[in-house]
């Protein structure tokens, strides 16, 4: 029996506000605990919460960056439940009424496009962070957290691999990091993804019992973590199983999900209006004033890549990836470096250096016009591209002028002929085998003079130029 | 001669002009306290010695800042009310050492005003009881006769300042809280429109309903705490930012012409004969005073104790969460996390909140959110059109404050049903967000009765002039319990 995968995402975006959702609490991350907090998120009595509006244009940016529909009138909720990280025993969120609703955005995978559908996304606040003592006696809990206003983004039921999960994630942290809406850093959870998965026989129509996944704390983890849940439910309807529904845990050192908890009905959170905030008003005016901050998308910009400066689909797609990655491409562009150049460098050293040291663009020394200079050397000769690289390495790790580096460190290409032929004639009177070699059909002896001709000038030679001589020597011989 | 007897006004040109010192204002505030609390048993928490402190650094400040209409005045304060390293306790046993870190808004400014904080006033725990009888700690009396109770839940606040211990205190009223115990105490209790006054550092029991507003022995008094205390607060959004008007300028005694809706609802059946009398009095007072007055209906208004009991307890089951052992307040340990939520809950609260707890709890269920919680907002928003109607061509609705007067202690606390239908006056307006006064308009069986007069949204201004007239005209205000 074949099967076909539901696929539904719930992703939670700590937004940019430099303060709370409620309160002016800064929303720093890695203060000590407990340093950034006030009797307002700490749910102290009396206190009422007053909203933040900044929070509001942020979750409009990123629902009309996601194509939504805004609500005109929306309100908050309160959603009741108990645990020590949540101060009021309530979280204030969105119920019936969230900010953005019916949105998409379109994903590619294998070269096909899809799009995935968003349900909604509403505002809510943040909770604390609970920390267990390893001996089991007692948690601490930090407040510092509590409060940071959240976007939650719901998908529809549309995705149906995990490779089209990870795409879609790729790309609503594009979008959302695009508009500068969120940092979308998993690592320090501004952004944190929970996976339902359901299976059901190719063909029917009514969904099967879903599963919800969670602690999937990287797009890598949400693919893996949902190819194994795949695999598991397939596994378990062909032997004749049943699926529970289940909250489970994916275990990254055992590459496994692993069951947290059976769930029997739903959690009944007494949503109802909150009464200590008026409700929203949302009107053109607002919504068009956000509409002319949301800059050009990732997918629109690959479109001009591609249609402007014939760049490879694929490269351009890496690079619009990440706004960084596509504001320093066009910063290069710009200081007057070839886009093609521009984009290999990127592609190619660039992103070899980052990914070796864990860096990001922000990280390192270099700006769009050093690199810019770096591919005009290549290409007026006075460098070669081996050199290049040598002046990449500084380049990126001090920064300067490419131009500097290579007048410091005397790497200016050699390619006047004159010059080159001493030291070429040299060479070849030095190996009269390697000559004889070559005329007797074997060509790697070719490249050995020519690289015995690099040793010499310390890589600084012009290769063309090398080739030309040695050629020209042999056939004088 | 007792401070005690003079008005806010008398007390402020007094000290403005150095006849009197505010220490010794103080310490007469005190001394009253002490002949008379072990008896009427008002304050929870006593300040006495900042409080002393606090005078003496006034009256080195009168020079500078004499001029503050509530300078040196002497105040009690709903427990509540946050004041901070004033303990805070809401009458509950669950709060029984909370040492706030914050003031409410109404206490910023009444401290800039260098008002002097005597104490802290029982109450219902968490302002749900109309007797009292609810608190965590001990039963406030009614100073007209002590086997009485002195209503609820501001009833430490009514009584206070009825016993002449402090000229104003401040009260919140959710259902008629302020103005329930004001009439059995024979005192003059406001509830400003919802908005008017910020709740920001008022413990909450119904957010959508709950308003701070002053007790005293007059009007003219009661609009002297109003016009410090009113006024929008960027951290409480729901106060309205509509700019405050001069209270005092209501202190004109003119109403001739102004029409007076009395609803036939509110003297139905179940309104005391005694009650009836003494608002029919009152009536023929206005209309000797000017006033026309004329029958009209408010038929929604017996639906109102149901819907407030939906749409009260839902919110307070939401506001008292907080209430877990984990941050603040006793906790009562347990074996694991829920077991402490459950004993600090427990233990810590008394039976009238669990009540409503549960029953908000129940009526915000899946499944019952529609029946109950939705419907009651729609009785609500019917509620309030009646009364838009009437004050669409009326100044001001009149009625009695409470069907009864105050009724006797331990009579009705084993009777929720018939407490609640105590407020049955006073919720409607709640609901609707009206201002409203209760002001003292006689007595029955020596017991005083309350007549309620409710206005548009923020025209607390005609409610004072009527009342003021009413007072001027009547001897009731004058009258004093013999303690």
């Amino acid at each position: 029996m074949k099967f076909d995968t539901i696929i539904g995402l719930e992703v939670h975006a700590e937004l940019k506000t430099d303060t709370k959702i409620f309160c002016g609490c800064s929303t720093n991350f890695g203060a000590p605990p407990n340093t950034q907090t006030c009797p307002v998120c700490l749910g102290h009595p009396g206190v009422l919460p007053v909203l933040n509006q900044r929070a509001v244009d942020f979750a409009i940016k990123a629902a009309l960056a996601t194509n939504c529909n805004i609500a005109q009138y929306t309100k908050f909720d309160r959603k009741n439940y108990f645990y020590p990280d949540n101060p009021k025993a309530y979280q204030i969120s969105q119920f019936d009424q969230p900010i953005g609703e019916n949105g998409s955005i379109e994903i590619e995978v294998d070269g096909k496009k899809k799009s995935i559908g968003i349900t909604r996304i509403h505002l809510e606040e943040d909770a604390g962070k609970l920390t267990h003592d390893e001996d089991g006696g007692s948690s601490l809990v930090d407040f510092n957290r509590v409060g940071t206003p959240l976007i939650e983004i719901v998908s529809e039921p549309d995705i149906a691999t995990p490779d089209e999960a990870y795409a879609y994630l790729e790309k609503l942290k594009a979008i959302l990091q695009y508009t500068e809406v969120s940092d979308c850093k998993m690592e320090e959870g501004s952004l944190r993804c929970d996976a339902n998965i359901s299976l059901r026989p190719a063909g029917q129509e009514a969904f099967g019992t879903k599963t919800e996944l969670k602690n999937l704390n990287s797009f890598t983890n949400v693919q893996k973590g949902l190819a194994f849940e795949e695999k598991r439910q397939a596994q378990e309807l062909l032997s004749g199983g049943q699926i529970l529904q289940e909250t489970r845990r994916w275990n990254d050192d055992r590459k496994e999900t692993v069951l947290m908890r059976v769930k029997e009905g739903s959690d009944d959170y007494r949503y109802f209006p909150e009464p200590d905030l008026v409700r929203l008003y949302i009107d053109e005016e607002w919504e068009s004033r956000i509409g002319a901050e949301i800059p050009e998308l990732p997918d629109a910009r690959r479109a001009r890549y591609m249609a402007d400066w014939e760049i490879p689909a694929y490269d351009a797609g890496v690079i619009t990836q990440a706004k960084a990655s596509a504001d320093f491409f066009e910063e290069t562009v710009a200081a007057g470096a070839d886009a093609k150049q521009a984009a290999n460098w990127l592609m190619g050293e660039v992103n070899a250096y980052l990914n070796a040291n864990h860096k990001e663009l922000d990280d390192v020394a270099m700006s769009p016009q050093g690199l810019a200079e770096l591919i005009g050397l290549i290409e007026k000769g006075t460098i070669s591209s081996k050199i290049a690289k040598k002046v990449f390495q500084e380049l990126i790790e001090k920064g300067g002028s490419p131009e500097q580096i290579v007048k410091d460190q005397g790497l200016i290409q050699i390619s006047d002929e004159g010059e080159l032929k001493d030291i070429v004639e040299g060479i070849l009177n030095e190996n009269p085998q390697s000559i004889e070699d070559f005329k007797n059909g074997k060509d790697k002896a070719f490249g050995f003079l020519v690289g015995q001709t690099m040793k010499a000038t310390k890589g600084k030679a012009n290769p063309q130029v090398v080739n030309k001589l040695i050629k020209e020597g042999m056939e004088s011989r | 001669m007792s401070f005690m007897e003079e008005s806010i006004s008398s007390l402020h040109e007094k000290i403005k002009n150095k006849e009197v010192k505010v220490s010794e204002i103080t310490e007469s505030a005190y001394q009253r306290i002490q002949e008379v609390d072990d008896s009427i048993n008002a304050f929870l928490t006593l300040d006495e010695s900042n409080a002393m402190s606090k005078a003496s650094e006034l009256d080195e400040k009168v020079a500078e800042n004499g001029d503050q209409p509530l300078f040196g005045i002497p105040a009690g304060i709903k427990d509540n009310i946050m004041t901070a390293g004033l303990k805070t306790t809401c009458a509950s046993q669950l709060l029984d050492d909370f040492d706030p870190i914050h003031n409410a808004t109404v206490m910023e400014r009444l401290n800039e005003q260098n008002i002097i904080t005597v104490g802290k006033l029982n109450m219902d725990e968490f302002a749900m009881g109309s007797s009292n009888e609810n608190s965590g700690y001990h039963v406030t009396k009614n100073p007209w006769n002590t086997d009485y109770v002195p209503g609820g839940s501001s009833g430490g606040s009514a009584a206070a300042v009825a016993a002449g211990q402090v000229p104003f205190t401040l009260g919140s009223d959710t259902g008629g809280s302020i103005r329930q115990p004001a009439s059995f105490c024979g005192v003059v209790g406001l509830k400003p429109t919802y908005g008017r006054v910020s709740r920001y550092g008022l413990v909450a029991f119904a957010s959508s309903l709950d308003q701070i507003g002053p007790i005293t022995r007059t009007v003219e008094d009661n609009a002297y705490v109003l016009q410090q205390i009113a006024g929008h607060d960027d951290r409480d959004s729901t106060s309205v930012d509509v700019s405050v008007p001069n209270y005092l300028s209501a202190m004109e005694g003119n109403i001739n012409g102004l029409r007076i809706a009395v609803p036939k609802e509110f003297l139905e059946e179940g309104v005391d004969a005694g009650v009836k009398e003494q608002i029919q009095t009152a009536i023929k007072t206005l209309e000797g005073l000017g006033a026309e007055v004329n029958e009209v209906s408010l038929p929604n208004s017996q639906y109102a104790v149901a819907a407030y009991y939906i749409l009260a307890s839902s919110e307070a089951s939401a506001n008292l969460a907080r209430f877990d052992g984990i941050r603040y307040g006793v906790r009562k340990d347990g074996d694991d996390l829920i077991d402490v939520y459950k004993n600090t809950r427990s233990e810590g609260f008394g039976e009238e909140v669990k009540r409503r707890i549960m029953l908000g709890t129940f009526a915000l269920s899946t499944g019952y959110y529609d029946a109950y919680y939705k419907k009651a907002q729609k009785v609500r928003t019917l509620i309030r059109e009646d009364f838009n109607q009437v004050l669409h061509s009326y100044d001001v609705i009149l009625g009695p404050t409470a069907p009864t007067t105050a009724f006797k202690i331990g009579d009705n606390i084993n009777d929720p049903l018939t407490m609640y239908t105590n407020d049955i006056l006073t919720i409607p307006v709640n609901l609707a967000g009206n201002p409203a006064l209760s002001v003292p308009c006689g007595f029955s069986n020596g017991l005083p009765v309350g007549m309620q007069l409710i206005g548009k949204p923020f025209e607390e201004r005609i409610l004072y002039r009527v009342a003021h007239a009413y007072e001027q005209a009547t001897e009731h205000t004058k009258e004093r319990p013999a303690l």
